[in-house]
């Protein structure tokens, strides 16, 4: 017993009440009824040891963005500890609408079953403004289409076959929204990473990253969710040796990050296997291992919005950076600004106003650059830039393949190998 | 009767000088009670703010046992704004004397103390952060008891019924008549004058400083100065008392007071010169910290927030040239029977919370003295702060600040039915002054305005502001701004944040490493740096 190492292992008392954190929280900017994350997150933590039982109802406009962590010199998981407050506090009971904005994968099997009709549906305004009153989903929220075949459908159908014939092989976690809402984003992945000469395969069992569950308080399912993603990951790394990427920054963020600090999932061995598509791929570039030629008639004025999660990963650099090795791209950053959308936050007629006025500086700014069209990683801020501006939104990936000189990379890569 | 005469002077403006002010103007006295620095300056604040089961006393003192455990129930009653009825351990580890523990149950049940013998496995779902190797543990109605609020509702009280309370008077002569006290002259540290105040009886409640007040009077009370140490840490790491089950030693009460749970304490004797300087010194907190871990692992790795020291005011039973026989038990002197000294009585010893009791003592003398009947009903009468607040949720207030759940609650909490009076000014008056403690600028007004709060260390005592983890980093400099309001002596709010900040480090510096060096490293930068307070100059007023 030396008590000469007498160090907090407690992490909110690492807070120095610097308030940096406070400042740049995005809600805290637009919403009087939120305290900002320093009190919410470590300020709160110490009477909420004093009053277990107190159910803190400020709590649930914290959005989830975690730019209070980036900002936190003292390296506070300040998101951690609210969303952790959050799951603890049981008096909040889950109500049905939450559970549906949670629960994507049974919504989203169901939707495609159906898809031209409910897309239609949920368009009708009737249909919208009972939504509204019944659900309190807000009538003004633009619903994303749902996709007639689901991207693992295409996958076994038409791109399984050949994916053995490449010497090298990654995991693709395509997330709820590739499958599906957008399975064109996953297509565009499998030829970028083919003519690369990767094979893709898909994880066993695929579940949807559970982000939505958490942030709604359907913890037990997001905990059964997050295991049955950790054996395929596991099964992926360390059985395959396949490295797990993915087009989504919020489903990396939650398999890297939310699992071990939000779920108590213990994710250590595989951790560093699971990665950005960008990230993987500008890394395979700077090691020389691949080789990606774009074609020289495209010419795009692109405007590039780091999507919140992708800044917590400190990862914003490689998407932006595979944008730029397509000479034909005019690239413009925007400023870091939350879309305000949060994930499910932003579908509750509670928070649309907030989420609206939140997103306003980047919307006005979008407005301003007029770009040919926005790239960012996050679909969820792409629905919400397409609804708030008059801007088309793509994903870095989706550019880059269709900058790509598909034969060109093919034969270069083929070259790469040998 | 004339202005400056009083039923009963009281010099002491800690709880006991408190609660016996509440005492006598209840019974219809005319009540003047002086304090030469704050209200709860002296030991009063410098304890463990343990509410007491009398388990700890059960095998060394029955009769302060007894004595605990009905004031334990009455405080209960009473002011239970003021305490939290947190429940205590007593554990046995492997190295004590099990033989101890069954001993002590049966005293403590002799002692009506509601003691049960429960399963260490037990012990350990109520309190997880108690020592896992326990071997026996026994519950006991412990609590916390907090004296700030304790003393300031007891003072309220006592001027609701009448009674004049003034800080800044140091009682410097007292007037003697033949072989009668029947005054005292008092100096005004603020308007730097003496004033003069006459009564039948003046209370001696000075705690240890009631050593030299007897002396004005020739009188030589034999007092045994013992300093007690205790460490702050950052956040409540139990929220069940923590008791070791041995004889009383050092370092076994871990006890959980609001935002905070405390380690104490140590037991030195302490030379009388030094009772206006008391310092922790680095032996002290490894000595804490070495035990503490045995009650507690966890404490080992949390966060110190401060160290501070009291002094007990032990006394020796009379006619006891050794001071053996030192009691911790309730002293009260009638010094015409002790001295041959008329009109002067001394109230001592006891405990923080035993005050009620000890007043109740005193004031009962002082009734015989003035031949008056009266009997006491501080036992049953609620104090202030201890009703249910009617302060409406955040929608209902204007405001243009956050009034979120915790902050509305931890209001309710301390005042009771006083926290409607905390929104006095409206819109801005729910905004918080102290993050880290929840305190409002309504709480701190209200302090400036009717709790006697004219300085940063005084509206501490009487708010929490710079108790919690920054330690007056954030809130002292906008508590300055509202105390700026409140006076035309602007530079002197400069000076006393300053010297806020100084008396903050005196606490922290004996454990100073770590985050809160970080952090106190932070505070400093910005005050010495951006507010520059570092240039003003030190000039500590020292008059008598």
């Amino acid at each position: 017993m030396d008590i000469r190492y007498n160090i907090s292992d407690h992490n909110f008392e690492q807070c120095l009440k610097c308030t940096i954190c406070t400042v740049y929280c995005p809600v805290v900017q637009v919403n009087p009824d939120f305290p900002g994350p320093k009190q919410a997150g470590p300020d709160g933590e110490r009477f909420r040891m004093k009053f277990p039982d107190m159910a803190d109802t400020s709590l649930k406009y914290c959005m989830n963005c975690k730019r209070c962590e980036v900002a936190c010199p003292s390296g506070v998981r300040i998101g951690d500890i609210i969303q952790t407050a959050r799951i603890k506090d049981k008096k909040t009971h889950v109500k049905l609408r939450d559970a549906i904005l949670a629960n994507t994968d049974i919504v989203g099997t169901m939707a495609t079953m159906a898809a031209p009709v409910v897309n239609s549906v949920i368009k009708l305004r009737p249909v919208k403004k009972l939504m509204d009153s019944v659900m309190k989903i807000d009538s003004r929220r633009t619903f994303p289409d749902y996709s007639q075949q689901t991207f693992e459908k295409w996958f076994r159908k038409y791109a399984m076959k050949t994916q053995s014939t490449y010497d090298r092989q990654v995991t693709y976690f395509h997330g709820c929204y590739v499958n599906y809402n957008y399975p064109q984003l996953g297509k565009d992945l499998v030829k970028i990473m083919n003519a690369a000469g990767y094979g893709v395969n898909l994880m066993e069992h695929e579940k949807c990253c559970g982000i939505a569950l958490i942030s709604n308080g359907l913890i037990k399912q997001a905990k059964w969710q997050a295991g049955k993603n950790m054996d395929g990951i596991r099964k992926s790394v360390l059985e395959d040796n396949r490295t797990v990427i993915s087009t989504s920054s919020t489903c990396i963020l939650t398999m890297r990050d939310e699992y071990p600090h939000l779920l108590g999932i213990d994710n250590k061995d595989v951790r560093e296997q699971i990665d950005m598509a960008t990230r993987f791929l500008y890394r395979l570039i700077d090691e020389k291992k691949i080789t990606l030629i774009f074609r020289s008639d495209y010419k795009k004025r692109v405007a590039y919005h780091s999507p919140c999660h992708l800044d917590k990963l400190g990862w914003e650099i490689y998407s932006v950076g595979l944008l730029r090795m397509i000479e034909g791209v005019d690239l413009m950053i925007l400023d870091s600004n939350c879309c305000g959308i949060g994930g499910s936050y932003g579908f509750k007629k509670e928070n649309y106003d907030v989420s609206q006025k939140v997103g306003e500086p980047l919307f006005r700014q979008i407005e301003q650059v007029n770009p040919d069209f926005v790239a960012t990683d996050c679909e969820t801020c792409k629905w919400q830039i397409e609804m708030s501006t008059s801007a088309r939104v793509k994903n870095p990936i989706s550019v880059i393949a269709e900058a790509l000189d598909v034969e060109a990379t093919y034969k270069a890569n083929l070259k790469n190998q040998r | 009767m004339k202005e400056n005469t009083f039923d009963v002077i009281i010099i002491g403006g800690g709880i006991t000088g408190a609660g016996t002010a509440r005492d006598c103007a209840l019974r219809g006295l005319k009540v003047l009670l002086l304090e030469r620095f704050d209200y709860t300056a002296g030991a009063t604040s410098r304890n463990h703010g343990l509410l007491h089961s009398g388990a700890r006393y059960a095998m060394t003192d029955p009769e302060s046992a007894g004595e605990c455990i009905r004031e334990n129930l009455i405080l209960k009653k009473i002011a239970p704004n003021c305490v939290e009825e947190n429940g205590g351990l007593f554990i046995s580890l492997p190295e004590d004397d099990i033989s101890f523990h069954d001993q002590f149950i049966i005293k403590c049940r002799e002692a009506g103390i509601n003691a049960k013998e429960i399963d260490p496995d037990e012990a350990i779902r109520m309190e997880p952060s108690v020592n896992p190797d326990i071997r026996a543990a026994v519950a006991v109605p412990d609590g916390s008891v907090d004296p700030f609020r304790l003393t300031m509702a007891n003072i309220l009280d006592a001027r609701n019924h009448g009674a004049i309370t003034k800080v800044y008077h140091k009682v410097v002569d007292l007037i003697r008549e033949k072989e009668n006290i029947i005054g005292i002259t008092a100096y005004s540290t603020t308007e730097k004058r003496l004033e003069k105040y006459y009564a039948p009886v003046t209370i001696n409640a000075g705690g240890i400083w009631g050593h030299a007040i007897a002396q004005l009077a020739g009188i030589n009370i034999n007092m045994y100065p013992a300093k007690g140490a205790l460490l702050i840490f950052g956040h409540r790491v139990n929220n069940v008392v923590i008791n070791r089950c041995r004889k009383p030693s050092d370092a076994d009460i871990l006890v959980p007071g609001d935002t905070i749970s405390l380690i104490g304490t140590t037991s030195s004797r302490v030379p009388y010169g030094q009772i206006d300087n008391m310092f922790v010194t680095p032996e002290e907190v490894d000595l804490l910290l070495r035990e503490g871990q045995k009650l507690a692992p966890t404490l080992k790795t949390t966060r110190i927030l401060r160290a501070y020291a009291g002094v007990r005011p032990l006394i020796a039973k009379d006619n006891d040239p050794t001071g053996r026989n030192i009691s911790r038990g309730i002293v009260l002197l009638d010094h015409k029977k002790r001295d041959g000294l008329g009109g002067f009585i001394t109230i001592t010893g006891g405990k923080l919370m035993t005050y009620r009791l000890m007043a109740e003592m005193a004031t009962d003398l002082v009734c015989e003295k003035l031949h008056r009947k009266s009997s006491c009903s501080t036992a049953s009468l609620l104090l202030p702060g201890s009703g249910k607040s009617e302060e409406k949720s955040s929608k209902n207030l204007k405001r243009t600040f956050v009034f979120s759940p915790p902050v509305r609650k931890e209001r309710a909490h301390r005042f009771g039915e006083l926290a409607v009076r905390m929104n006095m000014d409206g819109k801005n008056d729910s905004s918080l002054i102290c993050e880290c403690e929840n305190v409002t600028v309504g709480e701190v007004k209200f302090a400036i305005r009717n709790l006697d709060a004219t300085d940063l260390i005084s509206l501490r005592r009487r708010t929490r502001i710079g108790m919690g983890t920054c330690q007056g980093e954030l809130c002292s400099c906008r508590a300055a701004g509202l105390l700026a309001d409140n006076t035309e002596n602007i530079l002197k709010v400069r000076e006393d944040l300053r010297d806020f900040l100084n008396e903050r480090w005196k606490g922290i510096r004996p454990i100073s490493w770590g985050d809160t060096l970080r952090e106190t490293q932070f505070s400093s930068w910005l005050y010495n740096g951006v507010c520059d307070l570092g240039t003003i100059k030190e000039n500590k007023t020292t008059d008598i």
